[in-house]
């Protein structure tokens, strides 16, 4: 025993003098090899972002505290997760990335002032942040006014397309067309009855829903559609409404707290989802961990990313993200297109070869990711992705079976027309 | 809309939304008791009632948790004893609350508004420190789950008969220690004249601490209830203080037969019309209604006669 205690006192000295030894020739080495891969700060900066010679700063912006909180977690956890790879695999060129990481705290003031503060005081080359529609809106004219780049992850309503934002999640129509296109055709689906928490993203997502099945399926018509404020928990007299127009096909776009009480009511009125066909874009791994498997065991749900998916990357993705995050995190949706936003941005830099926005934001359209968990995925001249739409059955244990997924990438099409 | 069915199955519609107003109503007593207490009994305007709630939801998880991993042998069974410990858990707080912080603001009511929202900020970040910023799933045991078959076409949730049966039972509870037992006169006596009752004797602080954590111990039971119906994350809480408050106000602060009127009224209106119209819709116009009536009663439906 005391034996080993000396040694152990002993060897981190003689380390350091071996591994100091062992530099020695490679100092000599080092700088020369490396300076003519790192291109030079005065030409990949031009216009005074926190870039040096080693080190690019860029800025992580999600809500840790607040309401939001609950969603924002999985997006910073990825954030982590994909900056600490990309370092490891030699940073942005030739520079680690530093990240300076502001809480919103799911106020959207707070999101701009903060954004601001990124921007103009900490020169963040670029800032992976935001998940509400809400404070994404309220950063938008900051990152405007002061020339910033965000990488924003949630699938939303579309309907917005910025020089200073890549969207790396789904906009509407690619999350929503091709799963109603899936069910009428699979399921023989002809009547839908639509559901949505009180504001802009199910209310616009339902729009679309509604201008497809009327306008695209044959014979199919809504039979109901039907909004909550925000927070609802009582969902007894609309699944009564539903037990009583018997429809085809449950759409439902119900988020947060509502979306637990929603499924647990559903469940206890006993609809039983292995019958009846339900269909969500609202519910990823991360929501089921509060629903609780064995209430939505059944349902399906329209994503581009499951955390199941079959295939290298995300193999390779969910060990990297359990093992610093737990055994029993699970990533959903919008987790793994927070991932991409790191990916993204050190691919289009270094195809610009400059951190400078304007270079990026030109260079960003056809930037391809093919280590994506989703699998390959490319950047539009839209600043949104093409990707894959994908449906999946929830299973008992909180993670859901993919049941079909669309053989090419979609085009993304925020701004659809005939559907507005 | 209601052309194509048959009168049977509008019956069963009719008997099953009948029940879901009924499942409401029981929800909105279990929730508004507690604050009924506190709020009408001793004039604090309670804001983290909603967070006292979701303790007790917390509690429920966590005894479930133990008990799937250490005894799984009683996990039916696992409920009552988690209720049991939601009391008291949001019980002792409560007192440690009203210790800390509310007695010494007995004298400026509108300031415990204050002090209690800034508590209800306080207790939601210490949970999402605590149980992290994710919801937690509540696992039920089998029986809860799934509905009652009554006739062919009627169907009723079991968790809605449980929450009624639980809200009849807890009604009867604090009907019986307000009404007919002797600290309920004290607490009475306080209430209706602070300085008189400690002059024949009563421990008015005493009586306070006990009526606040009796307050917040419902409400940790109307909590581990709710495990059934709704969420339970750090913010869960917030989704309740609203409807809470307007039962209570509606019903007449100091009442407790107009919390149950109040809570009665709101649930068969928001019920029904949830029927007939969208969720959002439903809620607006039966706000306006309470509203309008708040306008021409101002003391809510039911109010104590004292002399001013």
């Amino acid at each position: 025993m005391s034996d080993e205690t000396k040694q152990g006192l002993k060897s981190p000295l003689r380390r350091k003098l071996l591994a100091g030894m062992a530099a020695l020739p490679a100092i000599s080495l080092f700088p020369r090899s490396t300076w003519a891969d790192v291109p030079a700060t005065s030409v990949v900066n031009t216009t005074g972002l926190a870039v040096t010679d080693t080190e690019v700063t860029i800025g992580i912006l999600h809500s840790v505290t607040g309401t939001m909180a609950i969603s924002e977690t999985g997006s910073v956890e990825a954030e982590k997760l994909a900056i600490e790879q990309i370092n490891a695999a030699g940073g942005v060129l030739g520079r680690k990335i530093k990240f300076i990481q502001e809480d919103g705290a799911s106020d959207w003031p707070t999101f701009a002032e903060k954004a601001k503060k990124l921007l103009v005081n900490d020169k963040c080359a670029s800032v992976m942040g935001c998940w509400t529609s809400a404070s994404r809106k309220a950063v938008l004219p900051v990152f405007e006014q002061y020339n910033g780049m965000l990488y924003y992850p949630t699938f939303y309503e579309g309907l917005e397309q910025s020089k200073n934002v890549i969207y790396t999640g789904q906009e509407a129509t690619q999350q929503i067309i091709a799963g109603l296109d899936w069910v009428n055709k699979t399921k023989g689906a002809k009547t839908f009855y639509l559901l949505g928490s009180d504001y802009i993203w199910p209310r616009t997502s339902n729009k679309i829903a509604r201008k497809h099945i009327e306008g695209h399926l044959k014979d199919a018509k809504v039979v109901g559609e039907e909004y909550f404020p925000l927070g609802s928990t009582q969902f007894n007299s609309v699944i009564n409404k539903i037990k009583l127009t018997k429809p085809d096909v449950i759409y439902a776009i119900i988020v947060g707290g509502s979306n637990v009480a929603f499924y647990k009511q559903l469940k206890a009125a006993g609809i039983d989802l292995s019958k009846q066909t339900l269909l969500t874009i609202s519910v990823t791994e991360d929501e089921i961990d509060g629903i609780g498997g064995e209430n939505i065991a059944g349902a399906y749900a329209c994503m581009k990313y499951f955390q199941s998916l079959d295939n290298p990357n995300n193999k390779a993705f969910v060990a990297a993200f359990k093992k610093i995050w737990g055994e029993k995190t699970v990533i959903g949706d919008v987790t793994q297109a927070a991932y991409l936003g790191p990916w993204l941005w050190k691919l289009t830099v270094e195809k610009a070869n400059s951190f400078d926005i304007d270079k990026i934001a030109a260079a960003s359209p056809g930037v391809e990711f093919k280590g994506a968990p989703e699998g390959y995925v490319r950047i539009h001249e839209n600043h949104h992705l093409w990707s894959k739409t994908r449906v999946g059955r929830a299973k008992i244990d909180g993670q859901y079976e993919l049941i079909y997924e669309t053989a090419d990438l979609v085009e993304p099409d925020p701004f659809p027309k005939g559907y507005q | 809309m209601f052309g194509d069915y048959s009168i049977g199955d509008l019956g069963a519609i009719l008997a099953m939304q009948g029940f879901a107003g009924l499942i409401l109503f029981s929800v909105y007593v279990l929730m508004a008791l507690g604050l009924a207490i506190i709020f009408g009994q001793m004039g604090v305007i309670n804001m983290a009632h909603g967070e006292f709630m979701i303790l007790g939801a917390y509690v429920t998880w966590m005894t479930a948790s133990f008990v799937e991993a250490y005894v799984p042998s009683i996990f039916g069974g696992y409920f009552f004893i988690a209720m049991i410990l939601a009391f008291i858990a949001s019980g002792s707080l409560g007192m440690l609350v009203e210790w800390t912080l509310i007695r010494h603001l007995y004298k400026r009511p509108l300031d415990t508004l204050l002090a209690t929202w800034g508590l209800s900020l306080i207790l939601q970040q210490a949970y999402r420190s605590i149980f992290g910023a994710r919801e937690v799933g509540v696992e039920l045991p089998q029986w809860m789950l799934g509905s009652k078959q009554i006739t062919d076409s009627i169907e009723v949730p079991i968790n809605g008969i449980f929450v009624m049966c639980l809200t009849v039972l807890i009604t009867v509870a604090v009907a019986y220690i307000m009404f007919r037992s002797r600290w309920g006169r004290q607490v009475r006596a306080v209430v209706q004249n602070r300085v008189m009752a400690g002059a024949v004797g009563i421990n008015t602080e005493k009586v306070d601490r006990y009526t606040f954590g009796l307050g917040c111990g419902i409400a940790g039971i109307a909590g581990s209830a709710f495990t059934m119906i709704g969420s339970t994350g750090p913010t869960a809480g917030q989704l309740y203080i609203v409807d809470t408050f307007l039962v209570v106000v509606f019903g007449g602060a100091a009442s407790l037969l107009g919390t149950i009127a109040s809570a009665f009224t709101i649930s068969q209106a928001q019920s029904t019309m949830e029927f007939f119209m969208s969720g959002s819709m439903a809620k607006v116009l039966t706000l306006l209604a309470i509203v309008a009536i708040l306008m021409m009663r101002p003391q809510g439906l039911f109010a104590l006669k004292v002399r001013k």
